[in-house]
C-alpha cells in the first residue's frame, strides 16, 4: 500500500523547547493512523506543520506526492481537518457558513448545492441548513465541522480529537460516517483522540513523547510489546490462585492474572489444567500501553 | 475573484449580525450624542455668544445651525475611524477563535482573504457613516439648514475619504493584533482617544500650543476639519451675508478648527484632502507590506 502521508526527519523548536525532534513516520493511504501524546508530546505542532500552518525548522513533509516546501497548493486540497473546537461562524447559518468556505475551493452555485446535499444526507443534517452555528448543540455543531471539512472531497481527514466532550451515541454516529467514509472512498484518517478505544480501532498507533516518537505499530503488536495478558480465572479460591504465585487481583466474581505474553498463559494452563474449567485470556488495553510507554495515562478525554 | 466575493459577503454579513460588534461601533456616536444633549452644545452656544465683539448679535437659528454643524461633523469624523475599527476587528477575532486556522486551510492566496477584510470593513463602515451621514442632514434639516449641493456633496466626500483612511488605519493596526483582550483595549482607545486626537470632542484650537502643533502631524485633525468646513461653510456664508464681519467670521473659523495651521501656516482645503487621502494610501501600502512579508510563525 502507498504512502499518502510522509514525514522525515522533522524539527521544530520553539526557543528552548524543542516542540517536534527528529520526528519520521508514513501514514499509507487509506488507513486510520491515530497520533497519540500527552499535551505538549509535540501533535499540534506537527498537525500544524503537515497543514501549512506553522513553518518547520527543518526535515521533509510529502503529502499525496506534493512537497510541502514546493508544492503547498495541492495539499492544501488533499486535507479536510476538523479542529478541536468549531471555527465556523456561529453568528451565520449553516447555510452560510459551508456556502462562503465552499466558494474558497470554487465550488459555487449547483456544484456547491450537489456538494450540500450529499453532505446532509450523510451527516442528516439538512433540517439544520437554516440554523445558526451558535445555537446547535455539541453534536449537530461537530457533524457541521465535519461536513466543512469534507466538503472539496479531501483524501485525508484529519481529526483532531473529534469526540471530545461528546455523548456516546454521538460520537457513535461520528464514527459511523467515518467508517462509512472510509469503506466508500477509501480515505485516509489521521487522528489524535484522549479515547483509547477509539485508538484500539486504528490499523497504526504512533505514540509521541517530548517531540520524539516514544512507541509505534499496530494496536496488537504495541498491545504484545507493551503490555502483558490476562487470565481471568472463575470459580477458584484465593489460596489456589495465591499458589501460581503471579501477580493477580480479585474481580467481583474472578480472579485476574497477569502473565507476560500469550504463549505463557497456555503455559500456565497447561501446567495447571484443574484450575482452568472457566477462564478468558484477553490482552492488555490501549490504556495500558499509552501508560507503559508514557508513565502517563490518557483516558477518557483528558491526561492523568 | 469568487472567493474574494464570498468573503466579503462572509464579513459584512458577520458584522452585521454580530450584535457586540455592531453595537459597539455605534457607541462614539451615541457618546456624542449624548455630550452634545448634556452639555457642549449649551458651552459652545455661549461660547459663540461671548465671543461676539460688542453690537454683534447672532440670530438664534444661525447659532442653532453653528452647534448643528459643528455636532454631526463631529459624529462623522469620529464614525469614519472607530466604525472601521470596529468592523475590523472581524480580522482579530477569526485569529482569536481559529477562524483564521480554518481559513487558512484552503488554497486560496492569503491576500484574498486580506483583500477581503479590507474590503469588507469599507463597505461596513461606508454603509454604517453614509446612513449616519443621512441621519446628520436630517438632525441639521430640522435645527437649521444651510448646506448648498456642493456642501452636501463635499461632505459625501470627506466621509468616503475618512472611510478608506480610517479602514486603511485600522487594517494595520489590527494586524497585529490577536486576542479578544487586544481588540477591547484598542477599541476602548479609539472610541475614547481618537475624538479627542482629532478635534471632535474638542476643537484642536482650545489645546496648548505644544498639542497642536503635535496633532497637526495627525492627519485625522484635516480629516475632522474638511468636514467642519462642509458643515459649517453654508452658516458662514449666511453670517457673511448678513454682514458679520470678516475678521469675526476669521476668528470663528479658527475656533471651529475650519481653519487648521501646520506650524503657523494654514493649510488649505485641497492639501487637506492631499494629507487624508495620502495618509491613507500610505498605511494601506503598509498594510500591503505586512501581509507579503509576513511570516508563518
Amino acid at each position: 500500500m502507498e504512502n499518502i502521508i510522509e514525514i522525515r526527519q522533522l524539527h521544530k523548536s520553539f526557543g528552548e523547547v524543542k516542540a517536534v525532534n527528529d520526528l519520521s513516520f508514513q501514514v499509507r493511504k487509506g488507513e486510520l493512523f491515530a497520533f497519540l501524546g500527552v499535551n505538549g508530546a509535540g501533535k499540534s505542532t506537527t498537525i500544524n506543520i503537515l497543514c501549512g500552518q506553522l513553518s518547520k525548522d527543518s526535515g521533509t513533509v510529502v503529502v499525496a506526492g506534493a512537497d510541502l516546501d514546493t508544492d503547498p497548493d495541492p495539499i492544501k486540497r488533499e486535507l479536510g481537518v476538523v479542529f478541536q473546537s468549531s471555527v465556523l461562524d456561529s453568528a451565520l447559518t449553516v447555510y452560510e457558513n459551508l456556502r462562503s468556505r465552499g466558494a474558497l475551493y470554487g465550488i459555487t452555485g449547483k456544484a456547491f448545492e450537489a456538494r450540500l446535499e450529499e453532505l446532509s444526507q450523510m451527516l442528516c443534517f439538512g433540517d439544520l441548513l437554516g440554523r445558526a452555528v451558535g445555537k446547535l448543540s455539541g453534536g449537530q455543531r461537530r457533524r457541521i465541522d465535519i461536513a466543512r471539512a469534507l466538503l472539496h472531497k479531501p483524501g485525508i481527514l484529519i481529526l483532531d480529537e473529534p469526540t471530545t466532550g461528546l455523548d456516546p451515541q454521538t460520537r457513535k454516529v461520528i464514527w459511523d460516517v467515518i467508517a462509512q467514509l472510509r469503506k466508500d472512498a477509501h480515505m485516509t484518517v489521521f487522528l489524535t483522540t484522549h479515547y483509547m478505544e477509539e485508538a484500539a480501532e486504528a490499523d497504526y498507533v504512533v505514540i509521541l513523547e517530548s517531540g520524539q516518537i516514544a512507541a509505534q505499530g499496530t494496536p496488537l503488536e504495541l498491545k504484545n510489546t507493551y503490555t502483558g495478558d490476562f487470565v481471568t480465572i472463575y470459580g477458584q479460591s484465593e489460596a489456589q490462585i495465591q499458589a501460581l504465585k503471579l501477580p493477580y487481583e480479585p474481580l467481583r466474581d474472578a480472579w485476574r492474572l497477569s502473565v507476560p505474553n500469550t504463549g505463557e498463559a497456555t503455559q500456565l494452563i497447561l501446567s495447571h489444567p484443574e484450575l482452568f474449567r472457566d477462564y478468558e485470556i484477553t490482552k492488555g488495553k490501549m490504556d495500558d500501553v499509552f501508560l507503559a510507554v508514557t508513565g502517563r495515562s490518557l483516558s477518557g478525554g483528558g491526561e492523568k | 475573484m469568487t472567493a474574494v466575493k464570498a468573503m466579503l459577503r462572509r464579513n459584512v454579513k458577520l458584522f452585521f449580525k454580530d450584535k457586540g460588534m455592531f453595537f459597539t461601533s455605534l457607541i462614539t456616536p451615541m457618546i456624542l450624542l449624548v455630550l452634545y444633549a448634556t452639555f457642549l452644545a449649551n458651552v459652545y452656544r455661549d461660547s459663540f455668544l461671548s465671543g461676539m465683539p460688542a453690537g454683534i448679535t447672532l440670530a438664534e437659528d444661525i447659532l442653532d445651525g453653528l452647534v448643528g454643524g459643528q455636532l454631526v461633523s463631529s459624529i462623522l469624523a469620529v464614525s469614519c475611524v472607530t466604525v472601521a475599527f470596529c468592523s475590523n476587528f472581524l480580522m482579530v477575532q477569526d485569529r482569536a477563535n481559529g477562524t483564521a486556522r480554518d481559513l487558512g486551510m484552503c488554497p486560496v492566496k492569503p491576500a484574498v482573504l486580506s483583500v477581503s477584510y479590507y474590503g469588507a470593513t469599507l463597505i461596513s463602515t461606508g454603509i454604517i457613516c453614509f446612513a449616519a451621514m443621512a441621519a446628520c442632514l436630517g438632525y441639521v434639516a430640522v435645527t437649521g439648514w444651510y448646506l448648498s449641493a456642493m456642501d452636501v456633496v463635499s461632505m459625501a466626500l470627506d466621509v468616503l475619504v475618512l472611510v478608506l483612511f480610517g479602514t486603511a488605519l485600522s487594517s494595520v493596526v489590527n494586524f497585529f493584533l490577536s486576542t479578544q483582550g487586544q481588540i477591547s483595549a484598542v477599541g476602548s482607545i479609539v472610541s475614547a482617544g481618537y475624538g479627542f486626537i482629532c478635534g471632535a470632542y474638542m476643537p484642536v484650537s482650545s489645546f496648548g500650543s505644544g498639542l497642536q502643533k503635535a496633532v497637526s502631524f495627525l492627519p485625522g485633525t484635516y480629516g475632522t476639519s474638511l468636514l467642519r468646513n462642509h458643515a459649517l461653510g453654508g452658516v458662514f456664508s449666511e453670517m457673511e451675508s448678513q454682514g458679520i464681519p470678516g475678521e469675526v467670521l476669521a476668528s470663528m473659523k479658527d475656533l471651529l478648527d475650519c481653519n487648521v495651521y501646520f506650524f503657523g501656516t494654514a493649510v488649505s482645503v485641497p492639501v487637506m484632502y492631499a494629507i487624508v487621502i495620502g495618509a491613507g494610501a500610505a498605511l494601506l501600502g503598509v498594510y500591503v507590506l505586512l501581509n507579503a512579508h509576513r511570516k508563518r510563525s
